[in-house]
């Protein structure tokens, strides 16, 4: 059996003999001539197919266009058609947008509303946050904001309501019975089963938030046999606190693991704020982030400056090791064939955590250089100090030079600046579209400098001052 | 009255409902057929062979057409016929297409592109301005030289000499809607096409062109793009043209639309280009002399290069009274995508360059950059203003560099009201002692003022038709040539043909843009859509008006002048009638309801070769003060604040003109600051895709944005006295660049220029924090 079924603007849908990598939005705007939901970039970074997945963690914004068809199954699917009411009536996201003027060519503003909607649903009133994955080129989004103010307080309209959890039981009935294998993969309910099947198709590829992998099919046009989806391995998507440490499950996303941050580490909490977007967020995964190995990743420097444990799972084998152990070099992890992620560990708090982020642009781009400091001083003397950057290498990859440089050292300017000097033999970096080698290595130095002031208490950010 | 209302954009309830229709959407017959190009991998190379075995034998290729199956091959170009469709022998840029697929579906057409095998003999590629001057590789015999007065022998003996040269990059459109088209077969071998394009008309010849068929064979009818930019100016032809060949050759419906990648690899951006300047001045920074060389990189095809060029220049001045100045223009030809139309056209790279130059001078003389800037106004208009210079006897109106009087200038006026309500004094010794107290983090702000010149500088693109209907029962069915693209144009004409009638907006059904309704149609450009195509509609309605005035007059003994149309009314002889029995009596009457309306700007005249005469109808006027802070350590940099006053003259509706300049100062911001386009040393485009170039986003707007607009009436007969406003407030952006500069300056000691690059990004920033404090690149 290889269908699916989920709501489709509140009526449910069976789908059945689609290839794993049919997207959403080619289905909707081929298939079922939904047309609302626009392509502009068909890479996540543009926000003109957003599109509302309701599941039993709620409802979210993700992007149709590197969502799969098969990760909808048991879920609900709101798109722009179905943010309107029932005879056509306008959501009051729709007529403040109108009312404000927030949309000029309109090819945007589906994304928009659906993100917009999805966040007066939450409740969430941080528009900037919520809105980072939708581009505009018209507006320059002050009209959109303003619309997004003016309706926070509007009640939700009851049909936004009707995908909340509880009403999945609708399709129930159609829900495929057997979930499991399908035409080119399989759909585990739980790591035991995952465990077992990749341990028999070592070739797979596992897709959990599909953010990396959907950009594979889009842009390098490759067909994907087998896959498996995750998202229903819900042992994998748990954050626990215990013993001093977070244990956090593969399938976490990073919306999940921003909001179990946040407190007990406000920095890395700031910098999974700027990773991605909004919709990326919801659907990527730490897991994910980790075992794709890329060098501008910005969960693995964070997670290795704060000494995190990896845990790998083949077959019944289990095998933890340091993070930074398991990047061996570009794109070659220690990652045996069959083994998988199960998830992280790392303290749940370190006060001299800081992370910083650098990029042309500082929503919904990737790090030119992730520079991740962590030093312990007692007395005055530096007695540990883990730093890690991303960007700055093939891998994400310590400062050996610059750690060794402040341990056991006062923590002085001084101290600072000749780290800083050290670390110019632990990098070569590339030049590349996002920044030249001669830039990233002082950038990355300065970040050093930077560290120390912020410890003092001196205002590093731009992002922090205002007008 | 409808015309001054700031009503919503007329589709705005479909955009936000998702039903707003672009060419994607449209449901196409079930024997459609999906196109995609093979593209060049090369820089510039002789093709040496082409093999689509693999390409033929992919799933749902249906044809497979390269140079050798077009014999004589289509040409794209809106300019000089030098664009095949398909490469000829020889490729000139990495993404020039070099065969066209057509298959079952759009990914089956995209997936057999990428199995082309194409081999190249390399030859050497000319990618940057210095290999392009090296080579003398460009379009025109030698560069455009204008000049005006005697710079060379003023400088001489000025008191200071400021010279520099920096470099502005290009700018990719990043419409959110990509190109696309779609080509209908109709009986007789006629051709439908829908176009995502600013210029119908243009399309519509190029297709008639390529099947051999008049003009009158081909009908392309475009209802909105999801953004255009300048970038479906010319961009969208070869899409056309392709759909149209394809379609012809198979006798089947086709639709053709670059996903995002194909669509920055292929298609030209903005110039960037290379600002040499040299500027005598006096101790006070009155610029007594000025020599610009602009060095234009103008890619592989002239394309629309030489009017882009030429408007550079026409922008050298900007505010600016510059008596003794002399523009260089070299227009350089490079193995690159073909630079194309992009708001502003050129403008905006002609008046980056003064502003730098101003920037530079201040800096150069130790004085405030506004006060300088002020010192090098345009004397105000006559009759006053607040210039604050005393009456000089020869005071006269001033003319530009290229000889046209300047008798419209605002700017003293608009500028201190600017100064004002940006509290710009206050806040510039407000950020100097903060500056003081935050040894990483640096503030800056910069006031620079904008004026633009309206109209086409080709003057006989500057006229427009139009096409009213008034059926039976009162309603209005409206048609004109211009092309909408968000800009808000189909409303505000909307609005000005309900005006005509003294009806609601409402009564009038905005209809899509269609050759076989207005014919030779200029593309909407340069501003001019509401200008022209407003007074064009308002001409054929008020021949509509004119006609029911007449009847209506003549059934109560009144004059046809003495008739009111207000409110849907309509008065005569102290009898009120609706609209709808009026229209419904003249119809039974046997009156025509129904007449085309036409427009041609009045008063211009221009020479491009010498470079004198008056290129604009009026020019259109705008300041904007902009604070950002930057950081000494990395460069990252943000916009806090903008406040900016802009000039649309008598708005046709305030909330469009609004929403316009907030758009295009972000716009101009970005070009700027974040958007930078990288090739590789192959000539490769590195950035095609919004993972790598970087619009700005939701949170890059400005923190305070405050926006008003002049309200003063156009002193030209415009329609309504209101001002052009698509392209001149994206200028404002400028005021980033400077407020920027001005940050970096903080951080030295008043020695070392900051002369900063655009786009300035966190890097560039950051080399200029370096040179002003004198470290090495390395150095921490």
């Amino acid at each position: 059996m290889s269908g699916i079924a989920f709501l489709l603007n509140g009526t449910p849908v069976r789908v059945e003999g689609e290839a794993p990598t049919r997207t959403l939005l080619d289905w909707l705007r081929e298939d079922r001539g939904l047309t609302g939901t626009k392509e502009a970039c068909c890479e996540g970074d543009c926000g003109a197919c957003t599109v509302m997945v309701t599941d039993d963690s709620g409802s979210k914004a993700l992007n149709a266009c590197i969502l799969f068809l098969h990760q909808l199954d048991g879920k609900a699917v709101r798109t722009v058609e179905g943010i309107s009411g029932p005879g056509g009536k306008m959501h009051p996201v729709q007529e403040a947008m109108v009312q404000h003027h927030g949309s000029q060519c309109g090819f945007c503003t589906p994304g928009f509303v659906v993100s917009m909607a999805v966040a007066h649903l939450n409740g969430a009133r941080d528009h900037d946050d919520q809105l980072a994955g939708n581009l505009c080129r018209c507006t320059g989004y002050a009209p959109i904001i303003r619309a997004a103010e003016a309706v926070e307080a509007a009640p939700v309209p009851d049909w936004m309501k009707a995908d909340q959890p509880l009403s999945l039981s609708q399709i129930s009935s159609v829900k495929s019975e057997e979930p499991g294998s399908f035409t080119g993969g399989f759909t585990p309910r739980d790591s035991d089963e995952l465990a077992d099947w990749y341990l028999a198709n070592p070739e797979a590829v596992l897709i959990a938030g599909a953010t990396d992998v959907g950009l594979w099919v889009t842009k390098s046009l490759r067909d994907l046999k087998p896959v498996a989806f995750l998202s229903g391995v819900k042992d994998l998507q748990g954050i626990e606190r215990r013993g001093g440490q977070l244990h956090v499950g593969a399938g976490v996303t990073i919306a999940a693991l921003r909001e179990a941050v946040a407190g007990p580490l406000p920095s890395f909490g700031e910098l999974l704020r700027r990773y991605a977007s909004q919709q990326v967020r919801n659907a990527a995964t730490i897991g994910g982030n980790i075992a794709n190995g890329s060098p501008i990743g910005d969960g693995p420097p964070a997670l290795i400056a704060l000494g995190a444990t990896l845990h790998l799972r083949r077959g019944d084998e289990m095998r933890s090791l340091p993070l930074e152990h398991f990047f061996l070099d570009y794109r070659k992890q220690d990652r045996r064939p069959g083994e998988f992620v199960v998830g992280v560990s790392f303290p749940d708090h370190a006060r001299g955590l800081r992370c910083y982020k650098i990029s042309k642009r500082f929503d919904q781009d990737i790090s030119a250089v992730c520079g991740c400091f962590n030093v312990t001083v007692d007395g005055g003397t530096v007695t540990d100090a883990r730093i890690a950057f991303g960007g700055m290498a093939g891998i994400p990859k310590r400062a050996a030079l610059a750690e060794a440089a402040v341990l056991g050292q006062p923590w002085t300017l001084a101290t600072v600046e000749a780290a800083a000097q050290a670390m110019a033999g632990d990098f070569t970096p590339l030049s590349d579209m996002r920044a030249s080698a001669a830039y990233r290595l002082t950038t990355a130095q300065n970040l050093m400098i930077r560290y120390f002031h912020d410890l003092q208490g001196v205002p590093v950010s731009v992002l922090e001052v205002r007008a | 009255m409808s015309m001054g209302k700031p009503l919503p954009h007329d589709t705005a309830p479909l955009h936000v409902t998702g039903q707003a229709r672009y060419v994607d959407d449209i449901p196409m017959p079930g024997n459609a057929l999906h196109l995609a190009f093979g593209l060049s991998t090369v820089a510039h190379g002789e093709i040496t062979g082409i093999d689509l075995t693999l390409v033929r034998s992919a799933p749902g290729v249906v044809a497979v057409y390269s140079a050798a199956d077009l014999d004589p091959m289509p040409d794209c170009s809106p300019s000089a016929h030098d664009e095949p469709l398909l490469a000829v022998g020889r490729v000139h840029y990495v993404g020039q297409p070099v065969f066209l697929v057509v298959a079952e579906s759009y990914l089956a057409a995209r997936k057999a592109a990428r199995l082309g095998k194409v081999s190249y003999a390399e030859l050497p590629a000319i990618l940057t301005v210095d290999q392009a001057m090296a080579a003398n590789s460009r379009f025109e015999q030698g560069p455009v030289i204008w000049q005006k007065g005697d710079p060379a022998k003023v400088m001489a003996t000025a008191a200071h000499l400021v010279e520099g040269s920096f470099e502005v990059g290009g700018q990719e459109h990043f419409y959110l809607e990509g190109q696309v088209a779609a080509a209908l077969p109709q009986e007789g071998g006629d051709m439908v096409i829908h176009a995502s394009t600013q210029h119908p008309t243009e399309i519509q010849h190029k297709v008639a062109h390529a099947l051999h068929l008049p003009m009158n064979a081909v009908r392309v009818e475009v209802r909105r793009m999801g953004g255009g930019f300048g970038g479906k100016e010319s961009q969208g032809n070869a899409l056309a043209i392709a759909c149209a060949v394809a379609a012809r050759l198979t006798g089947r419906p086709c639709r053709m639309r670059y996903d995002r990648d194909d669509d920055m690899m292929i298609t030209g951006k903005r110039h960037d280009l290379r600002i040499t300047y040299r500027a005598g001045v006096d101790g006070d920074g009155r610029i007594l002399g000025l020599e610009f060389t602009h060095l234009m990189r103008c890619g592989w095809a002239q394309d629309l290069s030489l009017p882009v060029a030429d408007r550079a220049m026409l922008h050298a001045d900007n505010f600016y009274h510059l008596p003794n100045i002399r523009i260089e223009s070299h227009r350089l030809k490079t193995n690159t995508q073909s630079a194309t139309a992009f708001r502003g056209f050129g403008g905006p790279q002609g008046m980056v360059g003064i502003e730098r130059v101003l920037d530079h001078v201040a800096f150069a003389v130790g004085r405030d950059p506004l006060a300088v800037r002020k010192l090098n106004f345009y004397y105000a208009d006559e009759g006053g203003g607040a210039s604050g210079r005393g009456v000089l006897d020869h005071q006269k109106v001033q003319t530009t560099p290229f000889h046209m009087p300047v008798e419209d200038f605002i700017g003293h006026e608009l500028v201190a009201e600017l100064e004002r309500t940006s509290d710009f004094g206050k806040r510039m010794a407000a950020i100097a002692e903060w500056n003081k107290g935050s040894p990483i983090l640096k503030r800056g702000i910069a006031l620079t003022p904008v004026k633009f010149g309206i109209s086409f500088t080709l003057s006989w693109l500057n006229q427009a038709g139009a096409l009213v209907h008034v059926y039976q029962d009162g309603s209005i069915h409206l048609n004109h040539g211009g092309t909408e693209m968000g800009q808000g144009l189909f409303q505000k004409v909307a609005q000005v043909t309900a005006a005509v009638f003294g009806v609601d907006v409402s009564m009038v059904k905005i209809t899509a843009t269609d050759t076989g309704k207005v014919p030779n149609t200029s593309a909407t450009a340069a501003s001019s859509g509401a200008d022209m195509n407003g007074m064009a509609a308002k001409a054929a309605a008020e021949t509509i008006r004119g006609r029911l005035a007449e009847y209506i007059a003549g059934k109560h003994q009144a004059k046809a002048s003495a008739v009111r149309f207000v409110d849907g009314q309509v008065r005569v002889a102290g009898e009120v009638y609706g609209w709808a029995q009026v229209v419904a009596w003249a119809y039974q009457a046997r009156v025509s309801l129904s007449s085309t309306g036409y427009y041609a700007t009045p008063k211009i005249l221009w020479d491009r070769v010498r470079g004198t005469g008056r290129p604009f109808f009026y020019f259109a006027y705008g300041a904007a003060v902009t604070e950002v802070v930057i950081d000494r350590l990395t460069g990252e940099n943000r916009i806090l604040r903008a406040d900016i006053l802009h000039d649309t003259g008598t708005s046709l509706n305030p909330a469009i003109d609004i929403g316009q300049v907030e758009g295009a100062y972000v716009q101009g911001a970005g070009w700027l600051t974040t958007e930078e386009l990288v090739w590789d040393g192959k000539g490769r485009l590195t950035t095609h895709a919004p993972s790598t170039y970087k619009i700005p986003a939701c949170s890059d707007r400005p923190d305070v944005f405050n926006v008003a607009l002049w309200g003063k009436p156009n002193r030209e007969d415009s329609v309504g006295k209101s001002k052009a406003v698509g392209e001149p407030p994206l200028m404002l952006g400028i005021s980033a660049l400077m407020a920027l500069s001005d940050a970096v300056a903080a951080c030295g000691d008043g020695k070392v220029y900051p002369a900063l690059d655009a786009p300035a990004t966190a890097e560039r920033v950051l080399m200029a924090i370096n040179k002003v404090e004198g470290r090495r690149a390395k150095d921490v």
